[in-house]
């Protein structure tokens, strides 16, 4: 596997994952506003995945679509962050993920939106406005939970306690990443941690929110290696174009 | 057959309408970018308004559908092709498009080089019913994509407002 075309699964594996989560919130909602907007980040999300997989695809030169690629591949070849597969849970947890997502795809889609590929600049410069907004809504709801009532501050406070250990694979730095940065088309992912903390750092202040402990950081997303949750996910998510593989709308 | 120019394809895609905002034309809209025609096809440029946007394929199709006939009549075949740069900014919706959306009941997005914008400030907002400024954000976001939702404190009608960026 190329270092490019690992960089881009990565990137595209991320967002569909997250997207797809998302997406189960269709009709689920705590009120109709937030369930309008999780399904629409959603589909921002999938919108993301659909460029960079496709891109990917071609980077292989193998004949694979950004359908082929995410239809049908098993859970050992997705390359997501463990974050982004971590189950939907209360809307504290969603809105929890999303916000140590959110805040990691501000920095990548700014770095990446001066990569010297002008189609990989061209995708970051409009998945950049994408995530700001994205940020803008979950930081602004752990704001609101963490310096909201008890309830909502105790259980916002688990979802950070129980998601924090899973952030790790998001920086991990590689041959992927370091080809990237060398060659001047992405980042060192790793490079963009303080940018993460520093936005991490600004929402606890405000919430009244604490960081735990550390903990030992659970990684291996980036090398195939995953947590059950992916199973599940990717059984519902690609049922249709397996049992139907060549079926058109 | 004399062959049409490009201000001419450009003029017969104006009678393509975004499906989601029907008021709105895809050129009004800013998402046809390029149109180039050549001695065996005519080459439509198109960008997603986000990247999610479910209307591209439909806005793909349409434009197919309604540019058809007119190439096969020189010839042509209709190729849409999609692009995502430069990124669509709503700073490309004419200035008619503003007005004909204020007028469709959508609140349009205003200028992104607008001084609270570029400060992260929740942008003024004016109902686009009753005109009064005196209105809140409900939602970050809307029925599509594109639209957040809003609330008119005057008039207290709900609407939809189309996001700057």
């Amino acid at each position: 596997m190329s270092p490019r075309f690992e960089y881009l699964l990565r990137l595209g594996d991320d967002a569909l994952i997250l997207g797809q989560q998302l997406g189960f919130w269709t009709g689920h909602g705590p009120v109709l506003e937030e369930d309008i907007a999780l399904t629409n980040i959603g589909l921002d999300q999938i919108g993301q995945s659909r460029a960079w997989l496709s891109m990917a695809g071609k980077e292989e030169g193998q004949g694979r679509d950004e359908d082929r690629l995410a239809f049908h591949r098993d859970q050992h070849e997705f390359r997501n962050a463990l974050l982004t597969e971590r189950p939907n849970g209360h809307f504290g947890d969603t809105i929890a993920r999303q916000f140590l997502f959110d805040a990691y795809a501000v920095p990548l889609h700014d770095a990446l939106s001066r990569s010297r590929d002008p189609e990989i600049a061209a995708i970051a410069k409009k998945c950049a406005k994408e995530s700001a907004y994205h940020l803008k809504h979950s930081r602004g709801w752990m704001v609101r939970l963490g310096d909201g009532t008890e309830e909502s501050h105790d259980k916002v406070q688990q979802s950070l306690n129980d998601l924090l250990p899973y952030v790790g694979d998001l920086f991990v730095s590689d041959v992927s990443t370091q080809t990237a940065q060398e060659e001047g088309w992405g980042v060192d992912l790793a490079t963009l941690r303080p940018q993460w903390e520093a936005t991490l750092e600004s929402a606890l202040t405000e919430s009244g929110l604490k960081r735990p402990k550390a903990t030992p950081e659970q990684l291996g997303g980036r090398l195939g290696r995953h947590t059950e949750q992916l199973s599940f996910l990717l059984a519902e998510m690609q049922v249709l174009p397996r049992t139907h593989p060549e079926a058109k709308w | 057959m004399v062959k049409r120019t490009a201000d001419q394809w450009w003029q017969l895609l104006q009678a393509v309408p975004d499906p989601e905002i029907p008021v709105l034309n895809v050129v009004e809209m800013g998402i046809v970018r390029e149109v180039v025609p050549d001695q065996s096809r005519v080459l439509i440029k198109i960008t997603p308004t986000y990247m999610g946007c479910p209307a591209m394929d439909a806005i793909s199709d349409d434009i197919q559908e309604k540019l058809r006939e007119p190439a096969q009549q020189e010839g042509l075949s209709v190729d849409v092709e999609l692009v995502y740069a430069p990124a669509w900014t709503t700073d490309w919706l004419t200035e008619g498009a503003q007005k004909k959306l204020e007028d469709y009941g959508i609140a349009p997005p205003g200028k992104t080089a607008d001084k609270r914008t570029l400060q992260g400030e929740a942008p003024m907002v004016r109902c686009p019913r009753c005109k009064a400024s005196n209105t809140e954000m409900v939602s970050l976001f809307g029925s599509t994509a594109c639209k957040a939702h809003y609330r008119c404190n005057a008039c207290s009608e709900p609407f939809d407002h189309f996001k700057c960026i």
